[in-house]
């Protein structure tokens, strides 16, 4: 049994048994209180930078496959866990999660008091910190630990990016006979996807909803998006800060009211800094699949999936040209806004789920519609549509 | 959309006596609706039979009937309330049920009441299986392929098509009642026979077998806005094939991906949305094939169910309360979170610790019945563990169980393995862990077993571990060795047994290592909140979250489990210590592992630890509380077997020492006790051989009661009327040893039993109640109605009882209850037990006088005198009498209720041997109505014409006759055998001759299934009784005639029959009745206004 450490900028260490790779990483620790869904997770290109904290204390029980991947490969730097099951146990299952993450090169830090650490983070919101399976120096980790990139300020969104323009048009596959997936039918739209560190699950998604997806490097520029002739243009999520990603909110501002805009977390993020509002970081952010936001349209609750670290500043936004639509109840942040004059929404958490509740889906649809609408190329009553389109909603 | 303004006064209707499958997980959600509706202003009427439950105390509704939970006497109390609404959905499926007769025979829309929760088209969807099966093909869920059928043949004919196995179930009975697994034509038609007659509808479903598949829950809540969320998943360690009820399930699920999850919360909401329950909770099960994913929907009850009250106690999440405030019009993000308090209840509750709950059975108790689960529920009572991992949450839960043997020293057969393996019975996890310890391979495991490989891994590492260390030297173990086995939660008697040490030895060396346990908070988010509510569970982290409280604090010991003998009574005086506790300013901090009860509401004590009730666990949360006192009276035996080494260890136990405690249970002792007080008790002796035993049993006189020592419940007596009787007892019933002797006493025949339960100050003593019991000693105490005041005592027998009991209590220093047991034989009045603790009749006394007794008893253990509580009491006391007893204002007659129809072969005969589940009470007038009134709670409702048929032995004969011509008076007929009718007829008593059953036919089991009889008064002929006794008294009980087996019943049935034909249907609140008292009694505990606030604040 080999010693894994977690080492703290605030000198705090946790020691607990190794799993995964044998190696060092450094970076933001983070924790997710998702009870299911750790492989989604372990592939969201959104963790980059990050070493994950899980709370459900049984990871690995269901081991991995290819299918729930939301990346080509996994982008946590390390994870942590209570206990690491060595057996997987599901139909579905192709490999254990420890050898996925093995040969990914990602080191897990099992049988830590996951609980004492996330109290931690709690009160003292999230710090930097090394996973080390490699060293036995616990000094020289919290030395690492402290020395590493602070998160705030880093720009990781053009790391994680696509290096080519490639095109998307697979949907979701069934996990079970019992798995109805309605057919996407025809293609109706050509959307163009802003790659930050997208989601897998977010392109299914749109394919669902009838387009076909180009996805974009996100140093593109506004003018070869619309000479791409796209129906609507995507802003994806993405890990770091959004505020230093000053090219890609020029971008935004230039096809703003020119093609409909859908925006998720980073996504959300960037618009938000493009109309001229403020970003800031969360004390521990807000990662889990549990969290109640009202939509304040249909005045009604999704239970939605989370992942971020920094949010948009409701004040900071000009209430003339933009309209709060979406309220987180835990903490009153703001979860999704929309423009007055222009076919332009986003929320900041996870419609596309993966791992998380199915609530939000209907804003897939809604971008759909909007897109119909902008067809007749009129601001106006796509403004109207997307509200009529969210009247039904969620389902 | 805030509470509704319209609605004033709701109605509450409660789920009667404890029955297998409906247990106090409904006084536990009846208690929470009652709460909550009374803090947001409404007023609240209740109706239940079940007088042992906290929801019946007068605090806590406006107006509590203790009334039959029948369509006349629900009328009754509707007609004189006139409710605005009806909550039906916290009362479970009896509730439920009663609703849906309420709503057809129009009772509610002639009052105007609007039925609230579930409406009746959504009920109906729900529960008739045909409409479900279609409403789940509409929204493309699939069921099991199945067929209604209401004939043997027509079940048949499916299984012909399908093949075997098919499962069968009936409609409309609880816990699957009468259901089963037919694997041949020939089960098939004994089951079916058996669930067509069970079925209310006469109707019963045959379905495609789905064993092996995985099974899974999920509990489910949405309010009228359609916001829905669920509270809880839930994975079946047994896989499909036993009843949720009867599996050890684990929360969360632990084997899904988040797909096949969200995919099962979607089909669940959707289902809820299709059903239209509208607002509420409600329960979704589901089955999955573990090769392909292929899910079916087994299906849903749409209201509070016993899950979601695990459910609540697995996340913290209040669902009964949070149902009640959305039944009334709010909405989930109007409700605060109360441990949170910051976040609001519309939200997904996320588990940073496993719970596993497992269920505990006692097919001992039943014999005949063969010890095999299924898909009809057979377990009495679950404990429910929490652990920071599964292996640490199943090593609790094992502990928790009390089977009263340690894992280890039961010894496992290894010709059964296989069988114990494939077919599920109560001793499969034992046999799981013997068969790896034998090294079975996982996958042989899996293929006779069908259980997930993931859980069969996780017990090899439990088993693995321990093996790890057998034979090794305790202080050969480091730290690091014994916080993994700490960790993985084997217990320290484990790890004594594994290093020959003691447990305390094991406890000292541990800590010694600083391997100590720490606290940790269910607190529904997994830390991303702070939690301000002390719900605490062990674990061997890294920190301690129990924050212990200055001041003055005491700790109740609860008592586990439910069990036959050990119940709701003991969960029920164990929360009014609590309220009591808080009321006298002490902080209360409770220990329960039942996740049924009212006493694991983090709501109920200002602290709760959620734990086995052992000497490591409670001796660790002593540890970090340091308490003034421990109260260990009120739990039942489960806490008196701790109280001896508590106080050994130098635990201050607060109340009657221990050690007189202890007296009371020792043979020798007690008996010196009595002869020097002058109290007379039935002769006896012991013995510790076969011919000893003839010889003392000949000094006694026949007939004999036997029985092995320190037993429980009345385990293993037999009434012996000849040698052969208890030669054969000795050579086959008991295990005996030298320190272990069978006690034989003279059985004391035709004797009239009474329970007295008396508080004693150690000065003062107060009798609450003397209890006369209906059927005479012979019928163990919970077994038999009693009545309240005593109907038929002599005023010298009933002086005696006063002067004894107060001697007794006086000798024995009690401090706080007593219950002492008599039995009553011409004119003398003998002690059978003193029990010097809470007894299961404390809740009915209570009910009956009006007067909080645990409060008064928490007050003396306190130190106070009763003299303080004059008040409690003033104005309810009879003083003319040498000793104080307290009055009664009517007839109050408790009758207990059998499992019996669960345990289709079993002989119903009552004995010493305890076998009753649960009680009601009946109020009246006079005896004769309130005993009807019992027996129509207990589902024996008595007839009032049709055909008597009489057999009774010849020393009944005499008072057979009187009864039979009050039948006859009644307008019934009577049947009787030859030797009564023979009797009967020279008293000129008209009656017709039957044959006894090995005379030839028909014979009165042919005459009774051709429904000819209505009744049975059958006193058996002293001796073992006859086959065919037990086979007409197996039928009475299959087709729910009542039987009668004992003289004094007989009696009293004839005067409920009088009172039947003679008084009105009526009802009374026991707030009217008890009007008269000088002050309002009230617990802080549940002062209707706090619903909502957690009392740890
Ligand atoms: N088709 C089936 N094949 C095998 N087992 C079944 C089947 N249907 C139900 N069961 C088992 O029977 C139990 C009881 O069935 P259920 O429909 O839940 O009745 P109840 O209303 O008593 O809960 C379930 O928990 C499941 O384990
Ligand atoms: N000597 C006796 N004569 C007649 N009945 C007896 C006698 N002793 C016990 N019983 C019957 O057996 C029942 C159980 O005996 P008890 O001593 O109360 O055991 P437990 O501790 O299980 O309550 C009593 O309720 C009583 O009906
Ligand atoms: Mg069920
Ligand atoms: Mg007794």
């Amino acid at each position: 049994m080999n010693p894994a450490l977690l080492a703290l900028e605030d000198g705090t260490v946790f020691e607990g048994r190794s799993f995964g790779a044998r190696t060092e990483r450094t970076g933001e620790v983070v924790f997710n209180t998702a009870i299911t869904g750790y492989q989604e997770i372990f592939t969201d290109p959104s963790y980059s930078g990050q070493i994950v904290v899980l709370t459900n204390p049984q990871i690995g029980n269901y081991g991995a496959n290819a299918d729930d991947c939301e990346a080509a490969q996994p982008w946590i730097e390390g994870l942590v866990v209570r206990e690491f099951s060595p057996l997987a146990s599901n139909w579905r299952s192709q490999e254990e999660a420890e050898h996925f993450l093995a040969h990914n090169d990602i080191p897990v830090a099992a049988e830590i008091d996951t609980r004492a650490l996330v109290r931690h983070l709690r009160s003292r919101g999230v710090m930097r910190g090394v996973l080390s399976t490699t060293s036995a120096d616990a000094k020289e980790l919290v030395d690492k630990a402290r020395h590493a990139p602070s998160m705030a300020g880093l720009d990781l969104a053009t790391r994680v990016t696509t290096p080519e323009r490639y095109e998307w048009a697979a949907g979701v596959s069934p996990c079970s006979p019992s798995d109805v997936i309605p057919d996407p039918g025809p293609v109706r739209h050509h959307v163009v996807a802003y790659d930050f560190g997208i989601k897998r699950n977010i392109l299914r998604r749109l394919v669902h909803a009838g387009a076909h997806v180009t996805v974009v490097p996100a140093h593109t520029p506004a003018e070869d998006v619309l000479a791409l002739k796209p129906d609507g243009v995507f802003l994806s999520n993405g890990p770091g800060d959004p505020e230093p990603l000053h090219y890609q909110q020029e971008q935004v501002r230039k096809l703003i009211g020119k093609t409909p805009i859908f925006g998720i977390c980073l996504g959300q993020q960037i618009l938000g800094l493009a109309v001229g509002g403020r970003t800031y970081k969360l004390k521990f952010g807000h990662r889990g699949a549990n969290h109640p936001v009202l939509n304040r349209i249909t005045n009604k609750v999704e239970i939605t999936s989370h992942n971020h670290g920094f949010a948009v500043d409701p004040e900071s936004l000009n209430p003339a040209e933009v309209e709060l639509t979406h309220i987180n109840l835990n903490d009153n942040t703001l979860e999704g806004f929309r423009l007055r004059n222009h076919p332009v929404f986003c929320v900041q958490y996870h419609p596309e789920a993966a791992p998380g509740p199915h609530d939000s889906h209907y804003l897939f649809d809604q971008f759909a519609r909007t897109m119909d609408e902008f067809r007749g190329a009129d601001c106006q009553s796509a403004r109207r549509s997307a509200t009529g389109a969210s009247e039904e909603a969620p389902r | 959309m805030p509470r509704r303004d319209d609605l004033h006064r709701i109605l509450i209707v409660g789920s009667g006596p404890i029955v297998i499958g409906q247990a106090c997980e409904f006084d536990y959600s009846g208690v929470q609706a009652c709460k909550s509706l009374r803090s947001d202003g409404y007023e609240v009427v209740l109706i239940n039979s079940n007088p042992a439950t906290i929801m019946t105390d007068p605090e806590m509704a406006d107006r509590t009937y203790v009334e039959p939970l029948s369509l006349e006497f629900a009328e009754e109390v509707i007609r004189r309330e006139r409710p605005d609404a009806l909550l039906s959905t916290v009362g479970g499926q009896t509730g439920l049920n009663l609703s849906v007769a309420l709503a057809e025979a129009g009772v509610l829309e002639r009052y105007g009441v609007e039925l609230i929760g579930a409406n009746i088209e959504a009920i109906k969807k729900a529960e008739d299986r045909l409409l479900f099966k279609d409403a789940m093909m509409k929204i493309g869920l699939e069921s099991a392929r199945s067929q209604l059928v209401n004939s043997v043949d027509a079940g048949g004919e499916f299984a012909g098509k399908n093949g075997y196995p098919v499962i069968l179930r009936p409609s409309f009975t609880l816990g699957g009642t009468g259901g089963g697994i037919a694997y041949n034509r020939e089960e098939l038609e004994e089951i079916l026979e058996r669930g067509l007659d069970l079925s209310p509808v006469h109707e019963c479903l045959v379905e495609e077998s789905l064993l092996g598949w995985k099974e899974f829950e999920l509990e489910v809540m949405r309010d009228l806005a359609d916001n829905a969320i669920i509270i809880c998943s839930i994975e079946n360690f047994d896989p499909m094939g036993v009843h949720t009820g009867d599996s050890i399930t684990v929360a969360p699920a632990q084997t899904l991906t988040d797909r096949e999850y969200q995919m099962m919360r979607d089909a669940a909401i959707g289902c809820l949305r299709e059903i239209g329950v509208d607002t509420g909770g409600s329960n979704v099960q589901f089955a999955l094939n573990p090769e392909s994913g292929r899910m079916v929907i087994i299906e849903m009850n749409p209201r509070v169910s016993r899950s979601s009250a695990l459910a609540s106690k697995a996340t913290g999440f209040p669902i009964a309360k949070i149902a009640a405030r959305l039944a009334v019009g709010y909405r989930l993000d109007e409700i605060r979170n109360d441990i949170t308090r910051v976040t609001p209840a519309c939200f997904e509750p996320t588990l940073d610790y496993v719970v596993v709950k497992i269920p505990r059975w006692q097919f001992e108790k039943f014999p005949g019945a063969e010890p095999v689960l299924g898909t009809q529920m057979k377990s009495v009572g679950e404990v429910m563990s929490i652990g920071r991992t599964f292996k640490q949450a199943l090593g609790k839960g094992m502990r928790s169980l009390e089977t009263g043997k340690s894992s280890a020293s039961v010894t496992w057969d290894e010709a059964l393995l296989p069988k114990r393996l494939i077919t599920p019975n109560p001793e499969r996890l034992g046999y799981l862990r013997f068969a790896l310890q034998r090294s079975m391979s996982l996958d042989e495991l899996h293929d006779m077993t069908a259980i997930d490989p993931w859980f069969l891994r996780q017990v090899r590492e439990m088993v693995d571990l321990e093996a790890s260390i057998q034979g090794r030297q305790l202080d050969e173990l480091s730290a690091a060795d014994l916080l993994r086995l700490k960790r993985d939660g084997i217990s320290d008697n484990a790890i004594a047994r594994a290093t020959d040490t003691g447990m305390l030895a094991v406890r000292a060396r541990r800590k010694a290592l600083g391997v100590r346990a720490v606290f940790n908070r269910v607190d529904t988010c997994a830390a991303e909140f702070e939690s301000f509510t002390p719900y605490l569970y062990s674990s061997y982290e890294s920190e301690d979250e129990a924050a212990p409280q200055p001041g003055r604090k005491v700790i109740i010991l609860g008592s586990g489990p439910n069990r036959i003998g050990q119940g709701l009574e003991f969960d029920y005086c164990c929360c009014h210590a609590s309220f009591a506790l808080q009321d006298f300013g002490v902080e209360s901090i409770m220990i329960n592992c039942n996740p049924e009860t009212v006493s694991t509401d983090y709501d109920t004590s200002d602290r709760l630890y959620f734990e086995p009730l052992t000497l490591e666990e409670v001796l660790n949360i002593v540890d970090v509380e340091r308490p003034d006192g421990v109260i260990v009276q009120f739990g039942g035996q489960t806490p008196l077997t701790l109280a001896l080494p508590l106080k050994k260890l130098g635990v201050p136990i607060i109340g009657t020492d221990p050690e007189s405690i202890d007296l009371a249970e020792d043979r020798k002792l007690f008996g010196a006790l009595l002869d020097r007080l002058g109290i007379p008790s039935p002769p006896n002796g012991t013995a510790t051989s076969e011919d000893e035993a003839v010889a003392v049993a000949r000094r006694l006189g026949f007939p004999v009661l036997v029985r092995p020592s320190y037993v429980l419940g009345g385990r293993a007596m037999t009434i012996a009327y000849d040698d052969d009787t208890v030669r054969r007892y000795m050579r086959e019933a008991v295990v005996f040893s030298q320190d272990r002797p069978v006690l034989i006493d003279r059985f004391l025949e035709d004797a009239t039993e009474v329970d007295v339960d008396a508080l004693c100050d150690g000065e003062n003593v107060l009798i609450a109640g003397i209890m006369e019991h209906i059927e005479e000693a012979g019928v163990h105490s919970g077994d038999s109605s009693c009545v309240l005041p005593a109907i038929a005592l002599g005023l010298r027998e009933l002086q005696a009882i006063r002067r004894y009991t107060r001697e007794l209590a006086l000798a024995l220093r009690v401090i706080g209850l007593m219950n002492v047991q008599y039995a009553i034989k011409d004119g003398a009045v003998y002690v059978l037990e003193v029990n010097p603790r809470a007894s299961r009749t404390i809740p009915y006394v209570s009910k009956a006088t009006g007067v909080p007794l645990p409060k008064i008893a928490v007050g003396l253990m306190l130190g106070r005198s009763l003299a303080d509580f004059a008040d409690l009491y003033a104005g309810r006391v009879d003083n003319d009498s040498d000793v104080a007893v307290l009055r009664v204002p009517k007839y109050f007659v408790k009758s207990p209720v059998f499992p019996f129809s669960k345990f289709p072969g079993v002989d119903p005969a009552l004995g010493p041997e305890m076998r009753s589940t649960g009680e009601v009470m009946g109020v009246g007038e006079n005896f004769g109505e309130a005993f009807a009134k019992a027996q129509l709670s207990a589902g024996t409702p008595l007839p009032d014409k049709g055909t008597v048929f009489i057999s009774v032995n010849d020393r009944h004969k005499g008072d057979a006759v009187d009864i039979a011509r009050r039948f006859v008076e009644f307008g019934f007929r009577i049947a009787a055998t030859r030797g009564t009718a023979a009797v009967l007829k020279h008293a000129n008593v008209p009656c017709r001759t039957v044959l006894k059953v090995n005379e030839g036919r028909p014979n009165p089991v042919d005459l009774l299934k051709a429904g000819s009889l209505q009744l049975l008064i059958y006193t058996s002929t002293g001796a073992h009784s006859f086959p065919d006794e037990q086979e007409l008294r197996r039928a009475a009980v299959a087709h729910r005639i009542p039987c009668i087996t004992t003289i004094s019943a007989a009696k009293a049935a004839a005067e409920a029959v009088a009172s039947r034909n003679r008084d009105p249907i009526r009802v009374w609140s026991l707030q009217e009745i008890h009007s008269n008292a000088t002050e309002p009694i009230v617990s802080s505990g549940v002062r209707a206004g706090d619903g909502q606030h957690a009392k740890g604040a």
